[in-house]
């Protein structure tokens, strides 16, 4: 097909890249920083340099440096950075991006966005102003985005006369500060930003300091190898099929975080618990190959052709595996302009996991300004950092973040927009779940009559029973869900079949998306109790309905019977249905086996 | 989708049609009608750069992308371009953009949502944390993807050798020692002095630093008109 296009050649040599931020309170001279050390360096384009000073000369206005960064308009006119800038700036050593941050508190979200992409971080601070604010908020930041190659440069010394006192009582008061948020500085720099001291090459203004200038520091950052001796990590991205020419394997597609993938490795997805051996693993346009790392987006086949869904996660058969829970501890930074609180559905997103949260508990909130801390707080302002418990009603699978950063950290979605993010700091066993404290509040909340559910049974001769009608998509569900429905009607039951389709509650035709899928299932459980709790039969179908979507359902459905019919390829892997039917079905025989199950439970007389 | 200004380099267009054709690809070109009709261009025209671009390039995608404006749509029988009206809104569009191309795209997202007017609100730019990016959109909304963000010209380079990727002969010396770095309007895009006639060679002249201190964009004049041109027009919706 292609024309000039054919197999690749082999990759040249790259060289190593860094990312590094430069974060520190406002106007204390990061932008300036950079511009510096670019023009010092012979990194600007030609011309570059002058056609800032005539732009500048031109609005009658003197020549920063921080003008090579503060591209925009709005920047040069108000004398700060807006938005996160990235550079490009190449050492004898290596090439790095070096993220420009704005330090004013109204940007911290755009901050953050360019610190969290950063290997290593560049703090400065004014000599003059001292230690402020943000100075903290960031270096606490810094930790809890997981940066911890930090060095400090005490910025604009030529306003202090280079004073080493200065610089020393600064280098006291932040250090005491890093080590309280378990970061130890890989060293203290005094510099003048602006007019290039100890920047590419150390000042003979301030004799005695003999350490290294900005540029010598920044080369000596170590570069974290990839994390390919953690255990594997593989978010499941989506399923393929490339069904055009007659090839019916699925293929697994996500990029691997961390550890390795060899084919004939046993493979453990999570939190359903299927496993299977690899078959081979995919890429385009490229010979096959038998290994692949951390850091690889790739496309794996399995040895069993299991039913699994975007977000689970893979892991290796032997190796450690991830938390499955229902309940995290975590520490969450909140962006948003609405606070974040109790009893709101947020949508998590870990890794591929697109998951429905709540709020349950708020443990303390933390001004990162100066460390202390706030019991008792009813809600998550904007810029608050805040340790708390986030529930989930399915389990996810993830990691601590002390231990594989990479599924141990989250975002959290409001209203469209990421308003905040977090690291996980423990897991609970999935115990007492959230759909299990909702029903246990139900309960207590639900105002009942005289009539006992007994009475009921009695009464109708028959015990409320949810019939789940399960299995994969086009094998007849819906019409054998109807045909049942009609015999146990005629037979002189009280049943209903709820074809509830997805509009009617609310969703789109389509339920690919997990998130909306999860919302679906539990206002039909909801729904399914009011009907089995008044003494029904209740006749519903769900496709592909899993483990732990079956959980949900049935402790939402209690204290009621709940039946299930799977048609065609089962989706369960450690629950099981009560009858599994053959698609295409064959209906009198099953209707007769449905009939005879539910007789033999005593839901009918 | 190709916004074509009816100004660019012809062999950049033929060999757009070569590979639409041979890769059967449902090629969409949009442009500027009443603009090039009215002739206000530059330089033949009566606009200067910034209003010429604005019309040719921002108001052309725009109208294109919401499908107001006419859509030219390559048949594959004829290997001719058929006018068509009234086409669906595009959702999102993948653009090429680079954080090291000039000072308004080293402040973009990897994914940043527009308004319905295509504005981009610079200040108030989503967050994006550890791979994850704004996927989530209010109904209307219309996103641009820059994959390449942190990509330089030499990585880009490098891919396209790597990949054997097909590219346009402009961008080699073809025996007047000068070739294109950046492509754009005829009339306002000039070549480097340059001798590279292969991919290798590009790879080997961008590696020996030798145009480190010229800018890629810099033989693309719009860039400079007032000192903030491409962010302007880049508020307004260009890419
Ligand atoms: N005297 C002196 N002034 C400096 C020095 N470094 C920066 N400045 C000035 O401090 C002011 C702020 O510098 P910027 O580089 O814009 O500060 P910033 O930290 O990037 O500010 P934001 O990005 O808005 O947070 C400018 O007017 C600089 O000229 C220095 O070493 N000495
Ligand atoms: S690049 Fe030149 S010719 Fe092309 S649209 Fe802009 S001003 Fe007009
Ligand atoms: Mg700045």
């Amino acid at each position: 097909m292609a024309v000039e296009a054919g197999t690749k050649s082999p990759a040249a040599e790259v060289r190593e890249r860094m990312n590094i931020v430069v974060i520190g309170h406002v106007d204390h001279g990061k932008s300036t920083l950079i511009g510096r050390l670019l023009a010092d360096t012979g990194s600007l384009p030609q011309g570059r340099l002058a056609l800032v000073q005539e732009q500048c000369r031109r609005n009658a206005k003197p020549f920063e440096y921080a003008f090579l960064l503060d591209a925009l308009k709005d920047e040069q006119a108000q004398g700060i950075t807006i938005d996160t800038a990235r550079c490009f700036f190449k050492s004898r050593r290596r090439d790095y991006i070096i993220i420009d941050a704005p330090g004013h508190m109204e940007f911290l979200k755009n901050m953050i966005s360019g610190a969290a992409r950063a290997e290593a971080g560049l703090l400065v601070i004014d000599a003059k102003e001292g230690v402020q604010e943000n100075s903290r908020r960031h270096g606490y930041l810094m930790s809890l985005l997981g940066i911890r190659q930090i060095a400090v440069c005490v910025n604009k010394m030529d306003l202090v006369n280079f004073d080493q006192r200065v610089f020393e009582a600064i280098r006291t008061e932040y250090a005491a500060f890093l080590e309280q948020v378990g970061i130890r500085p890989l060293g203290f720099l005094p510099i003048s930003a602006r007019e290039g001291d100890n920047l590419v090459a150390r000042s003979d203004r301030m004799p005695w300091y003999q350490g290294p200038a900005v540029l010598e520091m920044v080369d000596s950052f170590a570069k974290e190898a990839a994390p390919t001796d953690k255990p594997l990590r593989l978010p499941v991205q989506d399923i393929y099929k490339f069904t055009e020419h007659g090839d019916e394997r699925r293929i697994i597609a996500g990029r691997i975080e961390t550890g390795t993938l060899e084919v004939g490795d046993e493979v453990v997805f999570y939190p359903s618990g299927k496993h299977a051996t690899v078959t081979s693993i995919e890429e385009f346009n490229a010979p096959p190959r038998r290994r692949v790392e951390a850091g690889k987006s790739t496309g794996v086949t399995l040895s069993t052709q299991l039913y699994l869904r975007p977000g689970e996660l893979m892991g290796k058969a032997g190796e450690a595996p991830p938390r499955v829970s229902s309940r995290l501890h975590v520490t969450l930074f909140w962006l948003g302009r609405q606070p974040m609180i109790k009893g709101k559905r947020y949508k998590m997103k870990l890794a591929s996991l697109r998951a429905p949260v709540w709020l349950t508990e708020i443990t303390s909130v933390l001004d990162a300004t100066n460390l202390s801390t706030y019991a008792n707080r009813r809600q998550i302002e904007r810029h608050d950092v805040a340790e708390c418990v986030l529930e989930t009603f399915k389990p996810v699978a993830c990691d601590l973040a002390t231990g594989i950063p990479q599924t141990g950290r989250f975002v959290i979605i409001d209203n469209f927009e990421i308003a905040g993010g977090g690291i996980i700091l423990r897991a609970d066993e999935a115990a007492n779940t959230l759909a299990q404290k909702h029903v246990e509040a139900r309960e207590k909340a639900w105002e009942r009559s005289a009539i006992v559910p007994a009475q009921r049974q009695a009464k109708y001769h028959q015990r409320g029973t949810l019939v789940v009608v399960a299995g994969p998509v086009g094998t007849g569900k819906i019409a054998f869900a109807k045909a049942l429905e009609e015999h146990l009607f005629q037979g002189g039951r009280q049943v209903y079949y709820l074809g509830l389709s997805n509009s009617l509650l609310g969703f789109g035709a389509d339920l690919k998306d997990q998130f909306e899928r999860e919302e679906y299932l539990r206002r039909l459980g909801e729904v399914s109790h009011l009907f089995t709790d008044a003494g029904l039969i209740l006749i519903t179908t769900v496709s592909d309905l899993d483990d732990d979507e079956l959980d949900v359902l049935d402790t939402l459905n209690r204290p009621s019977d709940l039946l299930i019919i799977n048609v065609g390829e089962s989706r369960f892997s450690r629950r099981q249905a009560d009858l599994n039917l053959d698609a295409p079905i064959n209906t009198p025989l099953a209707i007769e086996r449905a009939t005879a199950l539910l007789a033999a439970r005593h839901n009918l007389p | 989708m190709h916004i074509d200004t009816h100004h660019k380099i012809p062999e950049m267009i033929a060999y757009r049609d070569r590979f639409a054709m041979q890769w059967k690809l449902n090629m969409i070109v949009g442009a500027n009608e009443q603009a090039l009709e009215a002739g206000e261009t530059f330089p033949a025209g009566h606009a200067t750069r910034l209003q010429c671009c604005t019309v040719l390039k921002t108001d052309a995608l725009r109208r294109t992308l919401s499908g107001e404006g006419p859509r030219w749509i390559l048949d594959h029988a004829t290997g001719k371009y058929v006018k068509t009206v009234g086409g669906e809104p595009f959702t999102g569009v993948i653009v090429g953009a680079r954080a090291d191309e000039e000072g308004s795209r080293s402040k973009e997202r990897y994914f940043s949502a527009r308004d319905k007017q295509s504005e981009w609100d610079i200040a108030d730019q989503p967050p994006e944390l550890w791979n994850q990016f704004k996927t989530d959109f209010a109904p209307g909304t219309h996103v641009r993807v820059h994959p390449l963000l942190d990509w330089t010209e030499l990585n880009v380079w490098e891919y396209i050798g790597r990949e054997n990727i097909p590219v346009v002969s402009l961008y080699f010396d073809q025996g007047k020692g000068v070739r294109y770095r950046s492509l754009g309007c005829g009339p306002c895009t000039k070549p480097v002095q340059s001798t590279a006639k292969t991919v290798a060679e590009i790879i080997v002249e961008l590696q020996s630093g030798k145009f480190s201190n010229i800018a890629e964009r810099s033989g693309r004049d719009q860039d400079k008109e007032d000192g903030y041109g491409l962010e302007t027009l880049r508020r307004d919706g260009y890419m």
